[in-house]
């Protein structure tokens, strides 16, 4: 196994609503090594998205550390943070996020052209993804004029386009039909097996299934931690007791 | 992010909402064209008066008698204290130096003029051939006073055109015979009517040679010697031989004040270009208001576009990044709206100018740069906070706005 690209220890996360605190994570202690699948399910309201936001550096947690490929990046400055984000982490949102003005070629370079690549460089990229993606036909659409599964293609488009170690997906199907949906999972899939890192948050138990690991919180915090039937936990990430 | 791509970005985001684009750009442009054509107004003014000033005559030096400025202890004050008096023979002698081009002596005083039994006050004014080229007059009828020796003169007058209609109504004034003080003169021509101009109103001038009018007043000194230099250039090199050669002629005392009509020019000049200013002032504050509402309006886009600010930081856009995304686009609506506005405010100061082709509306160009580059200022001024604002959102709560 791979050393871990992602440990969490003692994470707490509070919200304050008025008068009244929320915990939407409570000492969450959390190991994903590089390259694993994991889906984290649980209802609405149990902190798995606030998980996901705080893995992908959207979020600063209250207390507790978090080490992504061996580096503390909670003590990190906010620029900093966004030079990982845009290095090292890639999100696809239930919602898309395409910006509507962009074609769709555009909103596929879009993190290259924050990231300040060169245009020669970004053309050849976005040729490819949109190849690698079946868009090719779809490049100068902008996202009201592709379908729902376009538009997230185009979304995953985005989210690699910049070779991440680890994706992030909050409910990527969750705006989809079945069968979209079931595509839109199967390049996600494809992803993890090239050796991308893919954490998945859904609510559907059949997509979580899929998973080769399967983390299920309630109440902010993990409740279950279990690998696919037959798999085993990698020793590398030994949580810390 | 690289500046090509900065600008791209910030010119689709703009383009995205056209109304409030294009609501945004008229509105600097109404605050640049106002600075033009308010100030295009303010200098024609200044220009026009300008113009009528120097109707009186162009490289004018005027001799005075009598000092007014301070000075040291001069020999010639030892001999005598008194001023000597500008005489004719001065102004004569004023002709040798080399970069005066005309002279023209003048004497003047008030009398009475009759004509059939009509009578009125009017003032006289000696002077010699040249005072009609000296101060750009123009004849409606007849000839001016010949050429001639200075010392003497035909018994000839030439009068303005108010005294020619109250004295002679409908009547041929030509040729008449007047009675100005105790003297007779026959009228030889009429000068043009000038209007109410700026120093001695010519309508109510009667002209007469220059020794006439000193026997008439019981005088030998003059009141003016008007001097025309060869040139704008010739008019300091005009000034300074002009007072070398009264001096000399007056022992070596400086009793005279010669001034340029430029010293005059250079008063208005000051005085109108204030006024331009001012009022440059006052149509900057229609750039503060459009600036104002540069900031409004960009303040209202980052508000709509707040889910595409959370993702371009979920996409590893910098604070730095998105703040100059939001200042490149309000700079680029204000300099779209001063290009607007220049080219509207000098269109409408054309319109003014084919409209009143006498009034000389044009901006000036200072007034122009600094229209133009007050409303980029504003606009990079006014789009600072919204531009921080958007730097400054929470990715999380951004992203869940829809």
């Amino acid at each position: 196994m791979t050393a871990p690209l992602i440990e969490l220890s003692r994470i707490e996360r509070v919200f304050h609503l008025g008068d009244s605190q929320v915990h939407a994570l409570q000492s969450i202690d959390l190991c994903i090594a590089a390259g694993e699948y994991v889906a984290v399910m649980g209802p609405s309201g149990s902190g798995k998205s606030t998980l996901l936001n705080l893995i992908g550096l959207l979020d600063r947690p209250d207390s507790g550390s978090y080490r992504l490929a061996g580096r503390d990046v909670t003590t990190l400055s906010a620029d900093e943070q966004a030079r990982v984000r845009s290095e090292r982490i890639g999100f696809v949102f239930q919602s898309f996020h395409l910006v509507p003005r962009l074609t769709a070629a555009e909103n596929i370079a879009l993190p290259m052209v924050l990231a300040g690549i060169p245009p020669a460089q970004r053309g050849e990229r976005v040729r490819q993804a949109l190849r690698d993606y079946g868009l090719e036909n779809r490049a100068d659409h902008r996202p009201d004029q592709l379908s729902g599964g376009q538009r997230q293609r185009v979304a995953i488009a985005r989210a690699t386009i910049m070779q991440p170690a680890l994706v992030l997906a909050d409910e990527p199907t969750g705006n989809l039909d079945r069968t979209t949906g079931e595509d839109v999972m199967r390049l996600l899939e494809d992803l993890n097996r090239g050796g991308v890192t893919l954490i998945v948050v859904t609510h559907d138990g059949a997509l979580g299934a899929r998973a080769r690991r399967q983390l299920l919180m309630a109440d902010g915090s993990l409740q279950q931690d279990r690998p696919r039937s037959g798999g085993t936990r990698s020793e590398t990430c030994a949580l810390p007791t | 992010m690289r500046a090509a791509d900065l600008i791209r970005f910030a010119r689709d985001a703009a383009t995205g909402n056209p109304l409030r684009t294009g609501l945004l750009i008229l509105a600097m442009a109404i605050g640049v064209a106002a600075v033009v054509v308010l100030t295009a107004l303010a200098d024609g003014a200044r220009r026009y008066v300008l113009n009528q000033f120097s109707a009186i005559g162009s490289n004018l030096v005027i001799v005075l008698p009598g000092r007014s400025q301070t000075g040291g202890f001069n020999p010639g004050n030892a001999i005598t204290s008194t001023p000597r008096d500008l005489t004719i023979d001065d102004a004569q002698a004023l002709l040798r130096a080399s970069a005066v081009h005309r002279v023209a002596p003048l004497a003047v005083g008030t009398s009475e003029i009759s004509v059939g039994g009509r009578l009125r006050e009017v003032m006289v004014a000696g002077t010699t051939a040249d005072f009609i080229a000296v101060r750009r007059l123009t004849l409606a009828q007849g000839r001016f006073l010949p050429p001639g020796d200075w010392r003497r003169g035909a018994s000839e007058a030439v009068i303005g055109a108010r005294i020619r209609d109250e004295l002679f109504g409908r009547d041929e004034a030509l040729g008449q015979l007047v009675r100005v003080g105790d003297r007779r003169f026959r009228i030889v021509g009429v000068l043009a009517a000038t209007g109410q101009g700026l120093g001695m109103n010519t309508d109510e001038l009667v002209i007469v040679p220059v020794a006439l009018a000193q026997a008439m007043f019981n005088s030998n000194t003059l009141f003016r010697i008007l001097v025309e230099a060869n040139s704008r250039e010739a008019i300091a090199p005009a000034k300074a031989q002009v007072s070398e050669i009264i001096r000399l002629r007056h022992e070596g005392e400086e009793d005279v004040t010669v001034i340029t009509q430029d010293a005059v020019l250079a008063t208005f000049d000051r005085l109108l270009g204030t006024l331009t200013v001012a009022v440059a002032g006052i149509a900057a504050i229609s750039l503060a208001v459009a600036g104002i509402l540069v900031m409004n309006v960009m303040l209202v886009s980052v508000t709509q576009r707040t889910a595409e600010i959370g993702l371009l930081k979920a996409l590893g856009a910098t604070r730095a990044t998105i703040r100059n995304a939001f200042l490149t686009e309000a700079a680029m609506l204000s300099v779209a709206g001063a290009l607007l506005g220049f080219a509207l405010g000098h269109a409408a100061a054309a319109l003014i100018r084919q409209l009143y082709p006498a009034f000389p509306a044009l901006p000036p160009d200072w007034a122009v740069l600094a229209g133009v580059a007050t409303a980029l200022v504003t606009g990079l001024a006014f789009g600072v906070l919204p531009a921080r604002r958007a730097a400054l959102l929470d990715p999380v709560q951004s992203l869940a706005r829809r």
